[in-house]
């Protein structure tokens, strides 16, 4: 059905020849019909689609580029004569993290067909996403500890980030532990030698009186927080808990 | 109409129908709501053609080249509402170089002289320059509606004009454009006494925004109903916004990313119930999944939920989708992938637009399951379904059949599948099977974008049995000349053919020159043609131009060239204006 010349063109052969046929790709070079002016761009060419033929059923596509045939491959951002230097520099990072072959497959121009646009707006907000995912082990703007309290139903979650000093935070966990109350109301379950007592759980798994360290040290260590009860807490006011794990 | 009173009976009787004044043709004219209608009535008669042009209020040019501004406006005196559009569709992809051309200075100099009384002004893909706007704002004294679609050129100094001189402003609608940040508070110049906003879509400016400032035009803008913000905007300036504005009918929320705060939730949940009349919902989405249920009050009435960029996942994204059960348009990323597409499937049933974007395209390794099972669940189970955009990795012709037997009412399909030559991945065909099926069933569709591994029976297909169709894109696909002769030679409605990197050559172009005049264009790209070919059919179509674009880098003058020289990029189209003035030096008309 097809003239034997157009046979030699990408994308013809059927299927089944296709292996055969990318074996052979780097021969079909020559005669394959690309833009510009003739005579140019077949060494690069080769080269750029050396490192790219892993695929079997795909003849090379790296054939039908769009403006960049000798240039080093823009993303199709680039090609289009402008575009946000941190799209291009979002799909250059990409281009080098994934294989060579992805690589190869992004120096299609435009293709696949996504609007500029779009393309600068997902690169910058995968370029953040994925600083931001860096950054979260540390630094990170909130933290949250669960927080429970003897005989409540449920546990609650408060971010110790948003808290200065012990006194914001016993002043918070009041507010929000207020239904709780048992009988007894307001501030005075709080206070050590009251009914309650606040303990937290450290990162090396002890459950320490809260309030011994300086508001810093305790936010950094602090893994939860627990409101125990007075009859609970005998001996342990005001120096530092026994090792004992809660079991909630 | 018809032509019975000049049959009926003469003697006396009422005067004939074709003396009657234009007036009462004029009126005729205005109830008919398209504009093809109008042509039609107008290519009837003479007076027919007088009382129509003189009484057209909306005009659309489809391609700013196919006429003069001169010519439309000299044409159509009267007009109130003036649409245009420049580069062709694969602009948005890069495929046309730079300084190409679609100036809108020429048409809204035209404008300005002839057209005093003009009051919507939409451009489409074209360079507006800051010129442009500021023309605008000091020519048209009831100016009320700029819409600004993929354009670039301007900056928020354009804007600012705008925004300080167009006292009847009702709709600022900025889609996409690139628009360069000028640091200047253009929100400001709308004047304190300034209350007529209706639409304000900002979402595509990049930059900071007064935020006081935008609430006050809030407030006093009592009628707004479409508010888009950019990325600007924090949530609880959102929220407070939404308090100022509860009657809003569309909103977009630009970013939305801001770590989770139950005060900050419970803030932006009781924003959104006092929203009663939301219906669209859209944003540039980094949002926590956390905060999606501050949404669940509305879900109910939305009809339309563009969560395109949205990179949130998983259940929580589900959840909401699943309770917007009155949904007629969704947008959305691969991410959520084939089982959130078969909720949506259940859920929404009266569904009848859905996109699906794909949220890593230039990574090979596949880390969505998104397939072709998703598109077959939603074609199962919404049956007003009738425009889809899905990009996926695979496909199979069975599931094309299973679609096009369940959706026989397509109007619009396309299917991206991301690698090209992709065959049906279980048999290892082409997919012609599956998109033949597609076309013979979906009689009124009017538009299609094939993709995967095609070869020329499937164009055999589309050419015999795609009578509706009007706009068709092909990327590598077909083996030889054969494929476009049977598009060109059949397609009895086509009006846009795009293709790019098809073995396409010389022959069915040529041997199709006569059909190309009823097209509005086409678009040929990494195919087989050569500069003689084009030369013959410019000689042979002097009512189309002919342009031939290579490489800009090259900058090689085309004239020199021999005909055997192979094309890059082939754009024709037909025109009433002759070649324009106005190509850079990798473009010519040939």
């Amino acid at each position: 059905m097809s003239p034997p010349l157009e046979l030699d063109y990408i994308g013809l052969s059927p299927p089944a020849a296709a292996a055969a046929a990318a074996g052979a790709d780097d021969d079909l070079k020559g005669t394959e019909l690309r833009l510009g002016l003739p005579g140019s761009g077949s060494p690069e060419r080769r080269v750029a689609a050396a490192t790219a033929t892993t695929l079997d059923l795909l003849p090379a596509k790296g054939a039908k580029r769009g403006f960049s045939d000798e240039a080093p491959p823009p993303s199709p951002v680039a090609a289009a004569g402008k575009g946000k230097k941190v799209a291009e520099e979002a799909d250059n990072d990409k281009k080098v993290a994934a294989t060579p072959q992805p690589a190869a497959k992004a120096q299609v121009v435009g293709w696949p067909p996504i609007r500029s646009y779009r393309k600068n707006t997902m690169a910058t907000t995968q370029l953040k996403g994925s600083k931001e995912d860096a950054e979260a082990k540390q630094g990170q703007g909130f933290l949250y500890v669960k927080v429970s309290m003897d005989g409540a139903p449920y546990l609650r979650k408060i971010d110790l980030k948003t808290y200065k000093n012990y006194k914001d935070l016993s002043t918070a966990l009041e507010k929000m532990f207020n239904g709780f109350s048992t009988g007894k109301d307001g501030l005075s379950e709080y206070r050590k030698d009251g009914e309650y007592v606040l303990t937290y759980e450290d990162k090396d798994g002890d459950w320490m009186l809260v309030g011994d360290v300086p508001w810093e040290m305790f936010a950094d260590s602090c893994r939860r927080l627990r409101i125990m009860k007075g009859s609970d807490a005998i001996g342990l006011a005001p120096r530092a808990a026994d090792k004992s794990k809660n079991r909630n | 109409m018809g032509r019975g009173g000049s049959r009926a009976a003469p003697a006396a009787a009422a005067p004939p129908w074709h003396v009657l004044p234009d007036e009462v043709w004029e009126h005729a004219f205005s109830f008919l709501p398209a504009d093809s209608d109008r042509g039609a009535a107008a290519a009837a008669c003479r007076s027919w053609l007088r009382a129509e042009r003189r009484s057209r209020r909306r005009l659309a040019v489809a391609n700013c080249y196919a006429a003069s501004p001169q010519d439309a406006v000299d044409r159509f005196p009267a007009v109130r509402a003036v649409e245009v559009k420049g580069k062709p569709h694969f602009a948005d992809f890069g495929l046309v170089p730079p300084a190409w051309g679609a100036a809108a200075a020429p048409w809204v100099a035209a404008a300005a002289d002839g057209w005093p009384l003009v009051e919507e002004i939409s451009f489409k893909r074209m360079v507006v320059t800051d010129d442009c706007l500021e023309m605008i704002a000091a020519s048209f004294r009831n100016f009320q509606v700029l819409r600004l679609v993929s354009c670039e050129g301007f900056s928020t100094a354009g804007l600012a004009a705008i925004a300080a001189g167009c006292r009847n402003l009702r709709e600022l609608d900025l889609q996409e454009n690139e628009i360069e940040d000028c640091s200047i508070h253009w929100l400001s110049l709308f004047p304190e006494s300034f209350t007529s906003l209706v639409t304000l879509n900002f979402s595509c400016l990049e930059g900071d925004v007064n935020i006081t400032v935008l609430e006050r035009l809030v407030t006093r803008c009592r009628n707004l109903k479409t508010l888009k913000l950019n990325n600007a905007i924090p949530l609880d300036k959102l929220a407070n916004l939404l308090r100022k504005a509860p009657q809003i009918v569309e909103l977009g929320t630009g970013r939305f990313s801001a770590d989770y705060h139950p005060d900050l939730f419970s803030k932006l949940e009781a924003a959104f119930a006092g929203c009663k009349s939301l219906r669209r919902l859209s944003g540039a989405w980094d949002a926590v999944p956390e905060y999606l249920p501050a949404f669940y009050c509305v879900c109910e009435g939305l009809t339309s939920l563009n969560l395109s960029y949205a990179t949130v996942r998983g259940p929580e994204l589900i959840k909401f989708i699943s309770r917007c059960k009155n949904l007629q348009l969704l947008w959305v990323m691969d991410l959520i992938e084939d089982h959130g597409l078969a909720v949506v499937a259940s859920s929404c049933n009266k569904l009848q637009e859905l996109r699906v974007f794909p949220s890593a395209p230039f990574d090979a390794a596949e880390q969505v399951s998104l397939t072709e099972r998703g598109l077959v669940d939603v074609s199962a189970s919404c049956p007003m379904l009738e425009s889809v955009l899905y990009f996926c990795r695979r496909m199979t012709n069975e599931a094309l059949i299973t679609i096009a037997k369940n959706r026989p009412n397509f109007t619009c399909f396309r299917l991206c599948i991301i690698e090209p030559h992709t065959p049906d991945y279980t048999t290892h065909q082409p997919l012609d099977a599956g998109f033949s099926a597609i076309v013979e069933s979906c009689k009124g569709l009017r538009r299609l974008s094939v993709s995967g591994l095609l070869t020329d029976s499937v164009f055999k297909s589309i050419g015999a049995h795609a009578d509706r169709l009007e706009m068709l894109s092909i990327a590598f696909a077909g083996n030889s000349d054969l494929g476009l002769h049977y598009i060109l030679s059949g397609c009895k409605s086509l009006k846009k053919l795009e293709i790019r990197d098809c073995p396409f050559g010389d022959k069915p172009l040529l041997a199709n020159a006569a059909k190309l005049e009823t097209m509005r264009s086409l678009w040929m790209s990494t195919c087989s043609l050569t500069l003689g070919a084009c030369r013959q059919l410019a000689r042979k179509m002097p009512r189309l131009s002919v342009e031939v674009m290579n490489d800009p880098r090259r900058g090689c003058p085309l004239d020199s060239l021999t005909d055997e020289s192979p094309v890059e990029t082939l754009y024709v189209y037909r025109t009433i204006a002759g070649p324009r003035s106005d190509t850079p030096a990798c473009v010519q008309i040939v």
